[in-house]
């Protein structure tokens, strides 16, 4: 009885860790949270204010003259970039893993998963190194002028200037990549794993192997798909270092086509803390606290809601990867 | 009244119609496709790390400090070896005890609880994780850039993962061990730490091992809790920064001298080889002990 109890305690650890992460920073953030209001999320501006004038006091609040703080521009960059990411990765993972499941196999099927599913493993500055040496050069110069002269005829948004390659549609390129072998690797695990008396029902009345996967065992693992998904998309909004690399780091900067620069909450609070730090009111780094608090609250959520699609609603086994 | 007996028409020999053949083909070919393009963004990325820090690497690198954007990594090596190891020395006991609680005493509430916020945890963003550490230890803690702050923000990342591969790999153990145990008389301890344990220990290990890889590749939480140091460790815990290697990709990629460049392809090179080397083993050596 005495174990239980002392290894209880212990384990307390880690619901006082997440406890502690979100405690410290609304505390932290809590004058900036008074001074920026609910506008946070929907004004265009990240401004310190004069950093060689006085401080004023605004609202009890003491803040560098003209100081004002909004993050529109991140949430719009946070939330264009995933979704492009999610639309090149969730096709792509769809159909490597079909192939991986049904034409590829047995022996062989082990060795290609592994290969393919060790970019979950590469560390996401690796993943910068290689969009910032290679994929910008690539895309800057030959991809996107060509997509601005084709696509860009049709969709506004995909018109030129295409830029020096830095920018949205880079970062959702690599996020993407960094995603894609999370689909890869759950919806495979499920699609070997479905009861094969359907499959071999839709064959017997004469359905092709392609159909009989995508009418009947693709459709058996949807709920694996979508939880999969939403597991992607969290690791999308939080990733840091290799957005921070290739996205062109945007200040108060909407994206006007699919090239332009964009930032990310995440890859911002790397970007802008020594800025922040200028600031002797310490208002801007209560600031980034703010957006610290605001992208884990989204990214607990996103997580939570995969979880539950996976395991309580999908009854999906809990491994890694879930 | 005869009874027509008609005759079963001649089997026509049925044939697949053209169109769902080619649909078939077409679709096998899509498919296959994307396989084919992600084996070859992965071969494209370890052939980019590979050729170009191989090509970087040399001797000083490993035996002389960073000196401005030329130099060595040595310290940076050092750094991440020291950094990782905090992390695991802080993770590995807590994150062992909760995942044997979370297992052995899965029914009770707070295992549930504990359960549900690891994998919440799992969900926190790395540079959240950072912020953190530079909120309450740089700064509220006082602690200014330290190894502490830097081994305790990897720690926060690594617990839940050896929790969960702990909790997995106590659940692999035969219930019937567990019954044999206790009908001889024993305690929950006896049980737990005498018979579980070892048995899931090839498990468990596999977990540290991927703990221990991904601590050497973050970046994230460690640029505003370990900060940057050109110089060796001095060995305090507190106060004084540390280099580490994902720093280095990070900043040096950035520099416009091929000194720096290099230093930075020879980091990602030992990062990626060191972190690639761990999966392997942990899949083909550990994996397939713990499954025997």
């Amino acid at each position: 009885m005495k174990f239980k109890v002392w290894l209880g305690v212990v384990a307390g650890v880690l619901p006082a860790a997440l406890v502690a992460i979100l405690l410290f920073l609304a505390v932290y953030s809590w004058p900036a949270m008074h001074f920026n209001g609910p506008g946070f999320v929907v004004r265009d501006v990240w401004n310190l204010g004069n950093l060689y004038a006085d401080p004023v006091t605004v609202h009890g609040t003491q803040i560098q003259p003209g100081a004002s703080y909004g993050i529109l521009f991140l949430i719009v960059g946070t939330l264009l970039s995933t979704l492009i990411a999610l639309l090149l990765a969730v096709p792509v993972g769809v159909g490597a893993a079909i192939f991986l499941a049904e034409a590829v196999p047995d022996h062989l099927r082990m060795w290609i998963s592994f290969f393919v599913e060790l970019l979950m493993a590469i560390p996401s500055v690796v993943f910068g190194l290689w969009g910032y040496v290679v994929v910008i050069p690539f895309l800057g110069r030959h991809l996107f002028p060509f997509l601005a002269h084709t696509v860009g005829k049709a969709i506004p948004f995909f018109a030129g200037p295409t830029g020096s390659g830095y920018g949205l549609l880079t970062a959702g390129v690599v996020l993407a990549l960094m995603i894609v072998p999370i689909i890869v690797a759950t919806l495979r695990d499920a699609l070997v794993n479905q009861p094969t008396s359907m499959r071999e029902a839709a064959l017997a009345l004469g359905a092709t192997r392609l159909e009989a996967m995508w009418r009947v065992t693709l459709p058996g693992a949807r709920k694996t798909l979508i939880g999969a998904t939403f597991l992607a998309l969290g690791r999308a909004l939080g990733e840091t270092m290799a957005v921070l690399m290739v996205s062109g780091n945007a200040l108060n900067y909407l994206p006007h086509n699919i090239y332009d620069p964009i930032s990310t909450m995440a890859a911002f609070i790397v970007s802008q803390l020594d800025s922040a730090l200028q600031d002797p009111t310490g208002l801007a780094v209560r600031s980034l606290a703010e957006i610290a608090l605001v992208l884990s609250i989204i990214s607990i959520l996103v997580n939570a809601a995969a979880r539950l699609i996976l395991v309580v609603w999908g009854n999906v086994q809990r491994t890694m990867a879930a | 009244m005869a009874i027509a007996i008609q005759q079963a028409p001649a089997p026509v020999p049925r044939r697949i119609r053209l169109s769902r053949r080619i649909i078939s083909a077409a679709g096998w070919a899509i498919a296959g496709t994307c396989l084919v393009v992600l084996s070859v963004m992965m071969v494209w990325i370890l052939g980019v790390v590979f050729v170009r820090g191989v090509g970087a690497l040399n001797l000083p690198l490993f035996t002389t400090i960073t000196q401005g954007t030329g130099g060595g990594l040595l310290n940076a090596i050092e750094g991440t070896f020291v950094l990782s190891a905090g992390a695991l020395l802080l993770s590995v006991p807590l994150g062992v005890a909760s995942g044997i609680y979370v297992s052995e005493y899965r029914f009770s509430q707070w295992a549930t609880v504990i359960r549900f916020l690891a994998d919440v945890l799992v969900g926190v963003p790395s540079i959240v994780v950072g912020y953190f550490g530079y909120v309450a230890l740089v700064e509220w803690g006082g602690w200014n850039f330290s190894v502490a702050a830097g081994s305790i923000a990897l720690a926060i990342i690594c617990l839940p993962y050896i929790c969960r591969t702990t909790e997995l790999a106590l659940r692999q153990v035969s219930n019937d061990l567990r019954d044999a145990a206790y009908s001889l008389g024993a305690t929950d301890r006896r049980v737990i730490l005498g018979v579980c344990l070892p048995a899931a220990v090839p498990a468990i290990l596999t977990g540290v091992l991927l703990a221990l890889a991904v601590s050497v590749g973050e970046t994230a939480p460690l640029l505003y809790t370990a900060g940057w140091s050109n110089y060796m460790w001095d060995g305090h815990l507190t106060h004084s920064p540390i280099g580490y290697l994902t720093y280095a990709i990070w900043t040096f990629i950035n520099e416009p001298f091929a000194s720096a460049n290099a230093l930075a392809y020879a980091a990602a090179f030992l990062v990626t080889a060191f972190v690639l080397v761990i999966n392997i083993m942990a899949r083909f050596v550990l994996d397939r002990r713990a499954r025997r």
